[in-house]
């Protein structure tokens, strides 16, 4: 059946600008201003989906962004292909593509269809009951349902599209441009507020715009020709910006919100190339204007799902703004006037309405006249109890509601149709005012939810604030305005209004079938597949919470997040409980109102700038020496230099070898660096390190351990006082920020008398480390006049020197144990410092080396690595390095938790060496340790934090935390592995020259 | 995303500013006379209030000043901001 459902020239529709587009691969034809469904239905395509868990056959239901059913994979297969999106919302354009979800082969046969059939063993918490047992089986269990199931499909190549995000400050933010919209925002901004108007829609207006009931005048004209006029008006405002195809995402605290823009969406692919295709809006408004409208509810009756059951809302919509009638046959299905309007409207334009089904018991309203006046059969007191066809609606049965409407009476009527509107009523959008953190009220009387406490500077106009008439509208958002804007009139005060008075109201959350409700399939969450049937059972198996009912029922849990049937689902469940609506509380609306694609979220933080890289100023030089790269926080270090093919394991025994047989050197220029300034620097140091600072002579170094206040070890690093009121800090690479964070708080806070400046000069230096037994030889040649005698420059001191011109702070330490220096210029020398040192170093065979090497060559002497060997809950003692702890000092930062009864326990985790049986087999980090084989379950008694091949010791050592490991040395432990058991002995951690001789080598 | 009023800077986005736990628990002068139940105090214990709560920030993207600020932690409601030695303004 193609026949062409155009029924009249609609002034959005440009009829001279015909587009072809593809849907489940046939070729069909819309014009320019079509949404795919508006497309789809007038080429009589109902039939769009498949459901989630029954795969029962589902049609395009809504004009909108709340749509459940109609959601389709946009330009399958290519690079723009996107999944979950709502025909509703897609505006066609030449060569668009799209194909159906959740289904195969195909959505006309899909062989999940069984699903149906087989319902009665799918019950809410289906999948929660049956495949958790035996819980091995959830593997086998997982790809057989991600199969059978699954939304969309994600892309499988890289986003072509460029994304932007932009702030934006404004004095009055205005969302929803219908009727209330529109008014608020030219009111705003006419008094001189800056104002912003966003719409999710291509065209300003909302519903209004559309509206055509000959019973509601504006100053004598439709509400719609009316608007027209109001809208052309907005175009000569200042101070005003409109943003249309602009969907509100997220309403956070203190009025800050996210807003997609959508710029290319519409346009054909050879127009989007190069242009940004969405645009996240960052939005800090002063005064909030919240208009969003009200969503139409459906009714919950016996196989309320099938393609061709629609609201009657969207009926209208698709006949009055798209020109398409969605059927030949329409009937609605009504519990208030909204119907009437609908079908007023299809019948003015010669659409064929057979009859409207009403659960109330009669309205006097002019337009229910006007329809029985147009000989269209209107069914009293009635409700559907059934419907049929499998791909398309065909028919319906109805019978006569009971006075309570709990149960059906009389005989059962048939009628024959291919569209079934159904009105429930209207549900005010409340999700961003929720989100806001704004608390809602029910309204008993008016059966809904609506704003109640705000807590920002924001107003709900028009339906979302609960006013569904035109001069209720008016006359309430005036005042509001005058309110929230300060201001003593607007141009509301002279606007006349005429409406048809009666709008009475039926609500029934349930309606009841002839059948038992265990044979019948009302859908209150469409997405889910979640029916009334399945509420009343999660009652029943006594969940309470409407939270628990809903993630058990998934109702609500879709990407549409329920926006149709939330209400529903609470009223079925009010009922069932026997208590208030208003007593059982909303669910939450959580961000976003819709989903987001990520390329909008990330903007242009993509590609090298989705997390930023810091590289050392050699870092040239290690890339043209082929160095490998490891991440160290946002560092890029050199990790090894492989030469001639040589593996990670390979090259690291080299450059370990040769930094102990000769020279190595090593970029250290990440190490974190804080100048310390102050008279009371000394003291200051005192208190935030474990060991003493005063008696430290100016020209010296010393090595530090920080703690938290806890006792935990928290840093650690060389600091060298440079003069009597000057210090340079160095920490650990990763630690940098954090440990200024620590020092600037305990300063600001704790001890604001102390005179102390900090600044982070961490980039500010590049740092080659030289080490070796000739790397004085080295330091000599760059540098002939400085006296490097033991008696002159010893270890822990420190030198000013010049290399040609360029100053550079020298420091002899080392992290290596072998005589070193570590040579700091100034960031913009640092590459040719590392030059001058590698063309020195080029006869003592000088061996770059990185940071796997220098993590070796510690690990031979036993040095920690904060972060590696500790974390967080090791203190001082526990990595017997209780030397440097003070015990002289008064106080310092986590002295007194070295103390407490849990850091003193002889049983906690410390640190100690461990060699295994067999010298070539190398521990694994982080392997647990045992002290029993033939035990189960056995006790872990800690884990190995480091562990290498020592070239120069030609044996397998490792570093390992483990419980009153301190008393165990010489002891054997095991390590067990998935195939073997691995013998250790517990051993002195430092490996490699115990007595530190090669220091002054 | 709250709107911060930092004492030195004005109002800035709440991405600029770290939280700093709750505030006025001042620093033992002496912890060696303390028990280990008094340390215990100091170290862990906090009242994590559904309501008004004292707390301290920071403008570590800005200034990098510390401060006060009090909020209703039950809708992040801030009451008052005030500066590190400020006395607290009473409830
Ligand atoms: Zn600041």
């Amino acid at each position: 059946m193609t026949k062409n459902l155009r029924v009249k020239s609609s002034e959005y529709i440009d009829e001279t600008n015909r587009i072809s587009f593809k849907f489940n691969g046939k070729t069909y034809h819309g014009f320019k201003g079509d949404t795919l469904a508006s497309a789809l239905l007038a080429n009589n395509v109902h039939l769009v989906g498949r459901s989630f868990k029954y795969h029962r056959p589902r049609g395009i239901m809504t004009s909108g962004s709340e749509e459940p059913n109609a959601i389709v994979q946009l330009n399958p297969g290519t690079n723009r292909t996107e999944p979950n999106v709502r025909a509703t919302e897609i505006e066609i354009y030449e060569g668009l593509e799209a194909s159906s979800q959740n289904c195969w082969p195909s959505v006309e046969f899909d062989i999940g269809g069984i699903n149906n059939f087989l319902s009665p063993f799918f019950p809410a918490g289906f999948y929660y009951k049956t495949f958790m047992w035996p819980p091995s089986f959830w593997k086998k269990y997982e790809f057989f349902i991600r199969h059978s199931a699954g939304l969309g499909k994600s892309p499988t190549s890289s986003d072509p599209d460029i994304y932007d995000h932009r702030n934006i400050h404004c004095d009055v933010l205005v969302i929803g441009a219908g009727i209330s919209g529109i008014l608020a925002a030219k009111n705003a901004a006419k008094n001189n507020f800056k104002t912003m108007l966003v719409d999710e829609k291509n065209e300003l207006g909302g519903t209004t715009i559309f509206e055509n009931n000959e019973f509601n005048k504006i100053d004598n004209k439709t509400p719609s020709e009316w608007l027209k006029k109001e809208i052309e008006e907005l175009k000569h405002i200042k101070n005003l910006e409109i943003k249309t195809r602009t969907s509100v995402a997220a309403y956070h605290q203190y009025n800050y919100l996210l807003a997609r823009e959508n710029l290319t969406d519409h346009l054909e692919t050879k127009d989007k190339t190069n242009k940004i295709r969405q645009r996240l809006l960052k939005i800090r408004a002063k005064k909030v204007i919240l208009a969003t409208g009200a969503l139409e509810r459906p009714l919950i009756f016996n196989n309320n799902d099938r393609p061709g059951i629609m609201l009657s809302s969207a009926v209208k919509k698709y006949s009055e703004f798209y020109g398409v009638a969605c059927g030949n046959k329409n009937i609605f299905f009504t519990n208030n006037d909204s119907a009437y309007e609908s079908a007023l409207s299809l019948y003015n334009k010669g659409i064929n309405v057979e009859a409207i089904i009403d659960v109330r018991e009669q309205s006097e309203s002019k337009i229910v006249k006007k329809v029985k006046e147009a000989g269209i059969k209107v069914y009293w007191s009635h409700t559907i109890v059934d419907t049929a066809g499998y791909k398309r609606l065909n028919s319906v049965s109805i019978m006569k509601l009971s006075n309570d409407g709990t149960s059906v009476t009389g005989s059962k009527i048939s009628i024959s149709c291919d569209c079934l509107g159904v009105a429930g009523g209207w549900t005010p959008a409340v999700h961003l005012y929720t989100q806001s953190g704004s608390k809602l009220k029910f309204d008993e009387e008016k059966q809904i939810f609506l704003p109640n406490q705000n807590t920002s500077e924001q107003i709900s106009v028009g339906s979302c604030g609960g006013d569904f008439k035109i001069d209720e509208i008016i006359k309430n958002l005036n005042q509001k305005l005058k309110d929230t804007l300060n201001i003593d009139e607007t141009d509301l005060d002279s606007i006349k209004v005429e409406i048809d008075q009666e709008n009475s109201k039926r609500n029934i959350w349930l309606l009841p079938s002839d059948k038992p409700l265990g044979k019948t399939k009302p859908f209150v969450d469409y997405q889910n597949d979640a029916t009334a049937k399945d509420i009343k059972l999660a009652l029943r198996e006594g969940f309470r919470s409407i939270e628990h009912v809903k993630r058990y029922t998934t109702t609500g849990m879709g990407t549409d997040q329920g926006k149709l049937g939330n209400m529903h689902a609470l009223g079925i469940i009010a009922d069932t409980a026997g208590v208030k609506m208003g007593e059982l509380g909303t669910t939450t609306f959580r961000p976003p109102y819709t989903p987001l694609t990520f390329g909008t979220i990330v903007g242009r933080n993509v590609g090298k700038f989705f997390d930023i890289f810091r590289r050392t100023p050699m870092n040239d030089w290690h890339v043209e020496n082929k160095a490998e790269f490891e991440n160290v926080g946002q560092w890029k270090r050199a990790w090894y230099y492989p030469i001639n093919g040589e593996t990670m394991h390979q090259a690291v025994q080299r450059e370990s070898k040769a930094a102990r047989e000769s020279a190595g050197i090593l970029d250290a220029s990440t190490l974190g660096k804080i100048d310390i300034q102050g008279s009371d620097a000394s003291e200051f140091l005192n208190r935030v390190y474990t060991n003493a600072w005063s008696k430290l002579a100016v020209g010296k170094c010393r090595y530090g351990l920080m703690l938290n206040e806890d006792g935990m070890i928290y840093d650690d690093g060389v600091t060298t006082r440079l003069g009597e009121n000057h210090y340079i800090m160095t920490t650990t690479t990763g630690g940098a920020a954090n440990v200024l964070g620590k020092l600037e708080d305990y300063l600001q806070t704790e001890w604001p008398e102390l005179d102390v400046y900090l600044t982070s000069v961490t980039d500010h230096y590049a740092t080659a480390s030289l080490c070796g037994p000739n790397s004085k030889k080295i330091l000599k040649k760059i540098i002939p006049d400085l006296d490097l005698t033991d008696e002159n420059f010893p270890h822990m001191s420190f030198k000013e020197a010049n290399i040609g011109s360029i100053q550079c702070r020298i420091m002899r330490i080392s992290f290596t144990g072998e005589h070193s220096y570590e040579i700091n210029v100034q960031a913009s020398y640092g590459k040719d410092l590392w030059k001058k040192c590698i063309d020195a170093g080029q006869e003592f065979n000088i061996t770059p080396y990185g940071t796997e090497t220098m993590h070796l060559l510690r690990a031979e002497k036993g040095f920690i690595i904060v972060g590696q060997d500790t974390d967080g809950t090791m203190t001082p003692i526990d990595l017997q390095m209780d030397w440097i702890v003070s015990k002289k000092k008064y106080d310092f930062i986590g002295k007194r938790s070295l103390y407490r009864s849990d850091t003193m326990r002889e049983d906690r985790k410390q640190l100690v060496g461990l060699i295994t049986e067999d010298p070539n087999v190398v521990l694994e980090e982080g392997a647990q340790i045992v002290s029993e084989l033939n035990q189960s379950p056995v006790e872990m008694l800690g884990h190995v934090t480091s562990s290498y091949f020592s070239p120069n010791l030609n044996k397998s050592i490792a570093l390992a935390v483990v419980r009153g490991g301190k008393h165990m040395m010489g002891k054997q432990l095991f390590v067990p592995m998935e195939n073997k058991n691995i013998n250790v002995t517990v051993a002195n951690p430092v490996f490699y020259d115990e007595k530190n001789e090669r220091l002054n080598a | 995303m709250f709107l911060i009023n930092c004492p030195y800077c004005g109002e800035r986005d709440q991405q600029e500013f770290k939280a700093g736990g709750e505030a006025h628990i001042e620093r033992p002068k002496q912890p060696t006379e303390l028990s280990d139940d008094e340390w215990a105090e100091y170290l862990f214990m906090r009242k994590n209030i559904k309501g008004i709560q004292f707390e301290r920030w920071n403008h570590a993207h800005g200034c990098r000043k510390w401060f006060n600020m009090v909020r209703d932690t039950s809708n992040d409601e801030i009451k008052a901001i005030y500066k590190m030695g400020e006395k607290p303004p009473s409830q």
